[in-house]
């Protein structure tokens, strides 16, 4: 047997330049396409299709009674004038509604006060979970239970602990002299958005904690041992080497959260329903298209905030990349 | 058993050309084994034949027949993974079965397959186990058998003794060539990147780097007749040593390969000389490294133990007609 | 020393306040809804007695059992359309190569960040126009706005996980893969989609705002819609017995569930989350 020299052959193709595809890739791809297609069918029909509709019925004068008689009207729900003969402009439409703006005044401080003492107190506790000790499995039961219990049913349990005339809370706080008087924690101005906040932060503290946590236990155990010996103390600890590794998942859930806290509803209508300090963008727009029958009205104040959240979402995604890109590497 | 031709194969990933160009012929029944460093392509090239992986251009002929297009359960192969890849939750009989119940085979005859193949491997004990009830060795001959059931004509190895201990490593390795000889030698492809591996089982060997063949060879032609200074210092174990510069010169080439094995220790009037740097006793040999002013030590083999000490100087000469000339270019200058 | 000594009694008294007010709130709900008549009107931290009334005027209350009927049905049916069609989707979207999938996965993704509202007023046309304003259909239906793309993204990333030879052995063995789904990675995933499905199961059962708008009638509001618009005999009286009580009933299963999937369940919501 001769060692055999490579001469380059000329193989036959099946065209000039055309590899010849196997059959199973041919049919793999196929058979995926089909499997696909269920999904993506669903999904258009299910979202695709009424926020498109959405969009549109927030460019016309839609109403509830009558959806088919729409007839568009431009960007009138979003913002039209009219100039009086006196000189004087009207401002009419959803961006020169005080209304709406005091709405979205509501989300960002409910979603940026809620998203970062959620972040600070679930770093606690999965700091707390991630160490060591006797009762382990019984504080990470205990921590699914606010997460477990359904939103209406949080906001009812709390609406009564915090009811003004029976509630406990009240009860409690009069006995340890903190307040001198029963304050009605979701009907008052001043306390409502406190109210829900309370509620909102310990019913999803758990989440953030879960996946803080995840996080924290990606972080191999000999580096805690490596600043031992080394001698660091266990707040430099945190600060210099917990925190910085554990960043990526931190992030990943601060933006969950975030975006999810901008969406926020039920809690909100169950709570405090028709307060005006916690009336964040979703109520607005439902109070307008169904109770009200501005249903256009309600469909461009949807359609903000849709646009909002794209923003965002958009945002994150792009300065994830760059920093992937042009950052650690 | 079929014969296997490759035409100029060449297979891309998105930009990156990691076959280019090969070239092969196996013969019917023959074991051949696909040898190289990591990176070279083996595995690539093996799942190509396999159907595995799409081939980008070229043609990948079973007797005379182009495959390119067929699916891999329709070219007759039969493939051994390196981490076996068993069904976890089936039993080993079902294991062994599965092929041949998606072909929609006859109760009967699934079953005497599945017990003649399990009878050749001696695994018949363990037919209801699952895979992780197991050892590595077992699930191995498991993995093995599932691939016999198939019948097929070629039989594809991919590194599947990687997972196994040494003292496992070398037992197995008996049983496969056992193997090939009671399937009345059917065509057997191997990939493995352990040149002792390729050395012991193979008819011929393929030695691939980079994506292209550097030599097909038997195993002596390849040790004895290597065609390039990266095939020279791959096969052959403690690896051969290289010589340049005025040492070279002296043979009139670029670079000479002497290997440990071919090297005599003489009282006096050696070619080369210098002390003794280290050295290591495995009991049925020794190797001596000994600096003879080149740029690494050069390795002497010595049978049984050695009385050599560090620092004793050392004459060196080799035996005659087995130094190994090359040119610039890594090509041997022939004698 | 008795540094050392002070910390451990701070932590645990950390431990023991997290644990407190994780529990609390729960524990005087299940107390309030054991109380009856005028004892509902004293402030108590521990239980003075156990009288079932409340949940007695619960199930007497005319729909109540029918809502809890209407969210069993309807989350079960979400998450068993949602498994059926995500399965084969997270096939296709992680085991099969083919181009504009990265763009694929980000869209559905994307799906579930909208916000409800937006698709609300879209929803509430194509419900009316299919004739399911006001069925438990209606709500199957659009429930999977959000439990499809949670399902699909989640059951992506456990396929993806699974080891690649063993496809590739059923491959070589003749498996189309309709068959590796069905008998080489279902039975390996099945921890997987029980997680999901218990997931699926729980938003689906937590939903409200399109519980609320799509249905108009007693009969065919699910739970949280029930106990949401509970009221009492008159417009000023707030029957807040009979809702802890609903709450309780309603809770229970789920923290049940919950407790005894708890490894599962934590490990599907951090796969979505980290690392996806």
């Amino acid at each position: 047997m001769t060692t055999e020299i490579r001469a380059p052959v000329l193989a036959p193709l099946a065209k000039p330049g055309k590899p010849i595809r196997s059959e199973l890739f041919v049919s793999r791809t196929r058979t995926a396409m089909l499997f696909l297609l269920p999904m993506i069918i669903v999904l258009l029909v299910v979202a695709g299709w009424p926020l498109y509709r959405t969009i549109y019925f927030s460019f016309t004068n839609a109403s509830l009674s009558n959806l088919g008689a729409a007839q568009f009207v431009g960007f009138k729900n979003y913002l039209g004038w009219v100039t009086l003969k006196s000189g004087k402009t009207f401002y009419s439409g959803v961006l020169a509604d005080p209304a709406w703006w005091n709405a979205v005044w509501n989300t960002l401080r409910f979603a940026v006060i809620s998203v970062s003492l959620e972040t600070v107190f679930g770093m606690i506790v999965a700091l707390v979970l991630n160490a060591e000790f006797q009762g382990r499995g019984i504080v990470r039961a205990a921590i699914l239970i606010p997460w477990a219990i359904p939103t209406i049913v949080s906001a009812k349990m709390w609406s009564w602990m915090l009811n003004d005339q029976f509630g406990i809370i009240n009860d409690l706080f009069l006995r340890l002299h903190l307040i001198d008087h029963k304050i009605a924690w979701t009907a008052s101005a001043d306390t409502a958005m406190t109210a829900v906040l309370v509620v909102d932060i310990w019913k999803t503290t758990p989440f953030m904690a879960l996946l803080i946590l995840a996080g924290l236990q990606m972080i191999p155990k000999d580096i805690y041992e490596a600043t031992r010996i080394d001698g660091v103390g266990p707040i430099k600890t945190f600060f210099r080497v917990t925190l910085p590794l554990v960043r990526p998942a931190l992030m990943v859930a601060v933006i969950f959260r975030l975006l999810d806290a901008m969406r926020i509803f039920d809690l909100i209508y169950v709570l405090t329903p028709n307060s005006a300090q916690t009336k964040t963008m979703s109520v607005i727009a439902r109070e307008n298209l169904i109770d009200f029958d501005k249903f256009a009205y309600g469909s461009a104040q949807s359609t903000l905030l849709f646009v909002l959240i794209a923003i965002m979402t958009i945002a994150y995604i792009w300065l994830g990349r760059v920093n992937l890109d042009g950052g650690d590497r | 058993m079929a014969e296997l031709q490759l035409k100029d194969i060449h297979k891309s990933f998105g930009l990156v050309e990691v076959i280019k160009g090969v070239s092969l012929e196996v013969q019917s029944g023959e074991f051949m084994v696909f040898v190289g460093p990591s990176g070279c392509g083996k595995s690539t090239l093996l799942r190509l034949i396999a159907g595995l992986e799409d081939i980008t251009s070229g043609t990948l002929e079973f007797d005379g027949e182009v495959v390119n297009s067929l699916s891999p359960s329709r070219r007759g192969i039969a493939m051994v993974f390196q981490s076996y890849a068993l069904y976890p939750h089936m039993t080993v009989y079902d294991n062994m079965a599965f092929g041949m119940q998606l072909a929609g085979g006859g109760k009967e005859q699934i079953k005497r397959r599945v017990e003649q193949a399990a009878e050749l491997l001696q695994i018949t004990p363990y037919l209801d186990r699952l895979p992780k009830q197991l050892s590595g060795g077992q699930r191995q001959r498991v993995a093995i058998g599932r691939a016999i059931v198939r019948d097929p004509k070629v039989f594809l190895f991919d590194e599947p003794l990687s997972n196994l201990d040494a003292a496992l490593r070398v037992a197995t390795r008996l049983e496969i060539a056992k193997l090939h000889h009671s399937m009345n030698n059917v065509t057997m492809i191997y990939v493995t990147h352990d040149q002792v591996e390729a050395m012991t089982l193979a008819d011929r060997i393929c030695v691939l780097r980079d994506g292209i063949v550097e030599q097909v060879g038997t195993p002596l032609e390849l040790y004895e007749r290597p065609q390039s200074l990266f095939v020279a210092g791959f096969i052959g174990s403690p690896k051969m040593n290289f010589l340049n510069g005025q040492f070279a010169e002296a043979y009139k080439a670029s670079t000479i390969g002497i290997r440990s094995e071919h090297i005599e220790i003489k009282d006096k009037g050696g070619l080369w000389s210098g002390p003794v740097v280290h050295a290591e006793m495995l009991g049925s040999d020794s190797y001596i490294y000994v600096d003879v002013g080149s740029a690494e030590p050069m390795i002497v083999r010595q049978n049984g133990t050695t009385s050599k000490q560090l620092g004793d100087v050392l004459s060196l000469a080799p035996i005659p007609n087995a130094v190994h000339r090359f040119d610039a270019q890594g090509k041997p200058l022939l004698h | 020393m008795l540094w050392a000594y002070t910390k451990k009694t701070a932590f645990y008294l950390l431990v023991l306040a997290i644990i407190f007010q994780a529990v609390f709130p729960f524990y005087y709900a299940i107390l309030t809804s054991f109380k009856s008549g005028t004892s509902l009107f004293e402030v108590n931290y521990w239980p003075t007695m156990i009288s079932w009334d409340n949940y007695v005027s619960v199930f007497r209350s005319g729909s109540f059992p029918q809502n809890l009927l209407n969210s069993i049905v309807v989350a079960t049916l979400t998450v068993a359309l949602s498994l059926l069609f995500a399965v084969t989707a997270a096939y296709a979207l992680s085991r099969v190569r083919f181009r504009g999938r990265s763009l694929m996965l980000l869209t559905i993704l994307s799906v579930s960040m909208f916000p409800q509202i937006a698709v609300l007023a879209g929803l509430f046309e194509v419900i009316r126009a299919f004739g399911l304003f006001n069925t438990i259909w209606g709500l199957i239906f659009s429930y999977t706005i959000f439990t499809l793309p949670f399902t699909v993204w989640v059951l992506t990333t456990f396929m993806r996980d699974l080891p690649i030879e063993i496809e590739e052995a059923a491959i070589v063995d003749g498996a189309k893969p309709w068959t590796i789904i069905t008998r080489v990675f279902m039975p390996l995933m099945w921890p997987a989609l029980v997680t999901t499905g218990l997931l699926a199961f729980i938003a689906a059962w937590n939903e409200f705002l399109f519980a609320l708008t799509f249905t108009s009638s007693n009969s065919t509001r699910t739970v949280p819609v029930a106990i949401a618009l509970l009221s009492g005999a008159s417009q000023f009286e707030i029957p807040w017995g009979t809702i802890m009580a609903a709450s309780v009933i309603v809770t229970v299963p789920l923290v049940a569930l919950v407790l005894i999937f708890q490894r599962k369940i934590i490990s599907g919501l951090t796969a979505g989350g980290v690392k996806g």
